[in-house]
């Protein structure tokens, strides 16, 4: 028996279909779900979807958020969530590049902007490390 | 009866804001277009988070769930957000949304403060002197979720302080480029109808009939600290979207009527100059024949 696994972000249904088995990084630790698992609701940390179907493998970054398991459905609603197949690796560099950058400068520690550069930061820095591990091809 | 020059520079006038207006209403078409499609790519969230949030709202207790899903037994003040637009030319767009408000808030026994989104709306409400604690303008079309949610901060905020005791949304629900509607909403406490879930065909699963309870993770608190307000934000962004749709859609066809009647302006007016200018000719064409008939007989 399959699980149905809804992977949307704010702006978009990212993936949908059934699959055998969802691993995710709840706000308690990596969680594996399989089929009837009882119902939890979890937050979402920064990292990495993993999705099994058919032998099949897919990963998603997704940054924070939250998901709902019930036993016949998993649903991710992160805040932002890609494919590794689809991220666009040179982006991500350019990214980083330009967050270390303005953190360089000297960004006061506690201003919303400092903030934000560190959170671009650290979702660039997942992309990267998501391309270089999971996909496959490069 | 005005000059023939007179008449020639008010056709050139009307032709000039009839191509204001045309353009007008083609920057408009294209910002519907824009907005619709923002709007329909953050449903299936807002559609997921909702369904989250019945299933959370059938945990046996769940009143003491979260604050913001808390009823108050009375209601000592409340607050308004009303969403209008910040440029006019959009027909009766702000005053429909703003006489739907008024009719809504002008009876209730408890007195209404106000947050505008959109400058008309301000310059209304200041206009007949209502309490606007704050204003939000110039927001980008169609918007990011972040550049919504200081609106919603500040709202759970006053919320959370018990300032306001229950917050509501007045803004203009698009339903299709004809027709949208002034709707009010209340945003807090979260209200969670079971008979408010639209069945959606794309959606496999329905709502799960399952009672059992929910696991926590890492706990209530948190989940719940994390999903509650953000739902907030996520109806007052929908919101804000689809007022923005109704806005573009508004001034299109308020723009599109203005470019038909200044077609008929020019026409009824280039009729007049040409009716004008064949009577001055033939005023003078008849001077010239009089004047030439009188040399005629004076000749003979």
């Amino acid at each position: 028996m399959p699980i149905r696994c809804e992977i949307v972000s704010q702006d978009r249904v990212v993936f949908s279909e059934d699959v055998d088995m969802v691993i995710l990084p709840g706000g308690g630790g990596q969680m594996g779900i399989l089929p009837n698992h009882s119902p939890v609701l979890t937050t979402l940390q920064y990292g990495i979807v993993h999705v099994k179907k058919n032998g099949e493998e897919h990963y998603f970054t997704v940054a924070g958020g939250f998901a709902e398991v019930q036993p016949d459905q998993v649903t991710i609603l992160a805040d932002a969530a890609e494919n590794v197949e689809e991220i666009n690796l040179q982006r991500a560099e350019e990214a980083r590049r330009r967050a270390e950058n303005l953190l360089k400068q000297g960004v006061p520690q506690d201003t919303d902007e400092y903030l934000n550069i560190q959170a671009a930061l650290r979702r660039s820095n997942l992309r990267i490390e998501a391309v270089r591990r999971y996909r496959r091809h490069h | 009866m005005a000059s023939t020059r007179e008449m020639r520079l008010r056709i050139r006038s009307v032709k000039n804001l009839s191509q204001v207006t045309k353009a007008l209403e083609t920057v408009s078409a294209s910002r519907v277009r824009k907005a619709i499609q923002a709007h329909n790519s953050s449903k299936p969230y807002a559609e997921k988070a909702w369904k989250v949030l019945v299933h959370l709202a059938r945990q046996p207790g769940h009143n003491a769930l979260h604050p913001l899903l808390a009823d108050r037994p009375t209601v000592k003040k409340a607050l308004v957000i009303l969403v209008t637009s910040d440029r006019g030319l959009a027909g009766s767009y702000n005053a429909n949304i703003f006489r739907h408000a008024l009719h809504e808030f002008n009876q209730k026994p408890y007195p209404v403060d106000f947050v505008a989104v959109g400058k008309k709306g301000r310059d209304l409400l200041l206009r007949r002197r209502k309490n606007v604690i704050a204003e939000f303008s110039d927001l980008p079309s169609p918007p990011l979720y972040k550049e919504v949610a200081p609106i919603t901060s500040l709202v759970i905020e006053d919320f959370e302080k018990g300032i306001y005791d229950e917050v509501y949304i007045c803004y203009t629900q698009f339903i299709n480029m004809m027709r949208y509607e002034p709707v009010t909403r209340r945003l807090l406490p979260l209200k969670i109808l079971y008979k408010d879930e639209i069945p959606n065909p794309n959606v496999l699963d329905a709502t799960h009939r399952t009672h059992s309870v929910f696991t926590f993770e890492p706990d209530e608190g948190e989940v719940l600290n994390n999903i509650v307000p953000h739902f907030t934000g996520i109806q007052i962004f929908q919101a804000i979207l689809s007022a923005q749709t109704s806005e573009h859609a508004a001034r299109m066809i308020a723009m599109r009527n203005a470019t038909e009647s200044a077609q008929d302006l020019i026409q009824s007016l280039q009729l007049e100059y040409n009716k004008l200018r064949q009577t001055l000719i033939t005023n003078e064409m008849l001077d010239i024949a009089g004047g030439a008939n009188a040399l005629a007989q004076e000749n003979e």
